[in-house]
């Protein structure tokens, strides 16, 4: 009997880890602006979801497929959360407390503004290979699940590497235990918060398109990931690429498990039960500091 | 002016001249000057509050003053910014430390080396920390915050010593340590400035102060009232400067 139970587990197991890792990709970003500049930038699910808006766009009008895309995307997003920080951030962060956060609401309904202009209807990002199942042995997976937890980890794998090894990196790591010391060793502090803005922005490109591959989207759909992508930095806590990773994994862990056991309609509500407790217990986070 | 800036370089390294400088509405320096002259120890002496700190943020460039001006080496820098100032060859201490506490030893000593021209300079500048102080080649690679706090203000000397200053400002480095870390910070002080680095330091207990300077200034409610070689400075003046008449 236990077997029987264990076998009917391993699927929303897997399925779980495996939408834990885009929750995770979708957290890196807010987790590293939230880290570094204090910020909970509320435009991030919708810089996540116009990423996928701007895939479906690039699709429709010239075929391009949407992971291939990114290499437009990707250099786009960069270049355009450089932007916000350096021309728009910087000057609110200057004024207030608040008004950077008033600036980031602003971003968030300019961009479902113009994702209603692209398609006011649910869409996705339709592609052959995305579409269907793959086994991994135990159970079969829709394969964008598995696209989405492999580029999730990739994304995750570079980042830590990135911050640990160059520079700019650990710069920015710098910048966010310590702002005024890292001005004090010579970090150019307003630079650094320009990459790392336009680094969580890059990333915000790749969930996007992982994202549209897995999922419907529509114009409003980034609001509610925004707080999951909240709740994964919390579960995971700040400071550590690894702890969103898991952070990520605990909330789709949640999901897919409270759903399996008691319904689809309960899986939000536990997601953010274990998010509150969490809180509760351990502010930091798992892995925070 | 090209004759007197060149002249200036020979043998004035830092030059401030009738610097004011407020935090917000209030005025924390008034009409300051002084200088430093290169390969010399200063210190500045005042009481809690007096303006010591301000000034040794207006020369890294934390605070713009809003009248007078900085000349480092002959150049004016009063409106740079920190990381242009470290860039020049001035490189702060801070009070409080400041360390990165959740980086190792060793990421902290590599971030003192930012700036275009340290890195390259990088390894020999470890070494040479290393020989100051041994203890952080022992803990390289422990988080920062797990070191002790005479080991944390050795990090920051090192992390300090890592951008490849001309000048080096201390702010308190004796603060909350105990007289026998205090002894084995200035002695890594005095080789300091034996490499040929120039000090300016702040420093609350006054006996220290004068017992490693050459020259001392007395900051008095953000005004400089007195300038002079230690060896001519009397314990009146001193009193007078702290407690006034």
């Amino acid at each position: 009997m236990s077997v029987e139970v264990l076998g009917d587990l391993s699927r929303p197991i897997v399925m779980g880890v495996l939408l834990g890792g885009l929750y995770a990709l979708i957290g890196l970003g807010l987790s590293m602006v939230f880290g570094v500049m204090k910020l909970i930038n509320v435009a991030h699910g919708d810089l996540m979801i116009f990423s996928a808006y701007f895939a479906y766009a690039v699709m429709t009008a010239w075929g391009i497929d949407p992971i291939l895309s990114l290499t437009m995307g990707i250099p786009l997003w960069f270049v355009l959360g450089f932007a916000i920080q350096k021309y728009v951030m910087r000057r609110a962060f200057g004024i207030s407390m608040e008004a950077p956060l008033i600036i980031a609401f602003g971003i968030s309904l300019i961009l479902q503004g113009l994702a209603q202009r692209i398609s006011a209807y649910s869409i996705g990002l339709e592609t052959p290979y995305a579409l269907g199942g793959i086994s991994l042995g135990i159970t079969s997976v829709p394969r964008a699940y598995l696209l989405s937890f492999v580029a999730a980890l990739v994304v995750m794998l570079l980042l830590r590497e990135f911050l640990r090894r160059s520079y700019l990196g650990k710069a920015i790591v710098a910048a966010s235990q310590d702002r005024r010391g890292a001005e004090l060793v010579g970090i150019n502090t307003g630079r650094v918060y320009a990459f790392a803005f336009a680094i969580a922005m890059a990333t915000a490109a790749v969930a996007g398109v992982f994202f549209g591959l897995t999922f419907p989207f529509y114009p409003t759909a980034g609001v509610g990931y925004l707080v999951i992508a909240f709740g994964v930095v919390i579960v995971g806590g700040l400071g550590s690429m690894l702890g969103t990773f898991i952070g990520g994994i605990v909330l789709g862990l949640t999901q897919t498990l409270s759903s399996y056991f008691l319904g689809t309609a309960w899986q939000m509500l536990f997601l953010y039960l274990i998010v509150f407790v969490v809180l509760a217990v351990r502010p930091q986070g798992i892995f925070g500091r | 002016m090209e004759k007197h800036s060149q002249e200036l370089s020979q043998d004035v390294l830092l030059k401030i001249s009738n610097i004011d400088a407020f935090y917000g509405t209030f005025q924390a320096l008034w009409d300051v000057s002084l200088v430093v002259k290169p390969r010399e120890i200063v210190a500045l002496i005042g009481s809690n509050a007096s303006g010591k700190s301000t000034l040794i943020n207006t020369i890294s460039g934390v605070i713009h003053p809003a009248k007078g001006t900085i000349e480092f080496d002959g150049r004016d820098i009063s409106t740079l910014d920190p990381f242009q100032v470290v860039t020049l060859g001035i490189s702060q201490v801070p009070e409080g430390r400041r360390i990165f506490p959740e980086m190792t030893v060793l990421d902290n000593l590599i971030l003192g080396s930012y700036n275009r021209q340290a890195r390259s300079d990088r390894e020999q500048n470890l070494k040479r920390v290393y020989e100051h102080f041994p203890i952080l080649e022992q803990r390289k690679n422990q988080l920062a915050k797990t070191l002790s706090g005479g080991e944390q203000q050795m990090l920051v000397i090192g992390r300090g010593l890592m951008s490849d200053p001309k000048l080096m400002l201390f702010d308190e480095i004796s603060l909350g340590l105990a007289p026998k870390v205090t002894d084995e910070l200035y002695r890594a002080v005095r080789e300091i400035r034996g490499k040929g680095i120039t000090i300016l330091l702040v420093e609350q207990n006054v006996r220290r102060s004068l017992k490693e300077a050459d020259r001392a200034y007395i900051i008095k409610a953000g005004r400089i009232v007195l300038g002079k070689n230690v060896a001519e400075l009397r314990e009146e003046e001193i009193k007078q400067a702290y407690f006034g008449v």
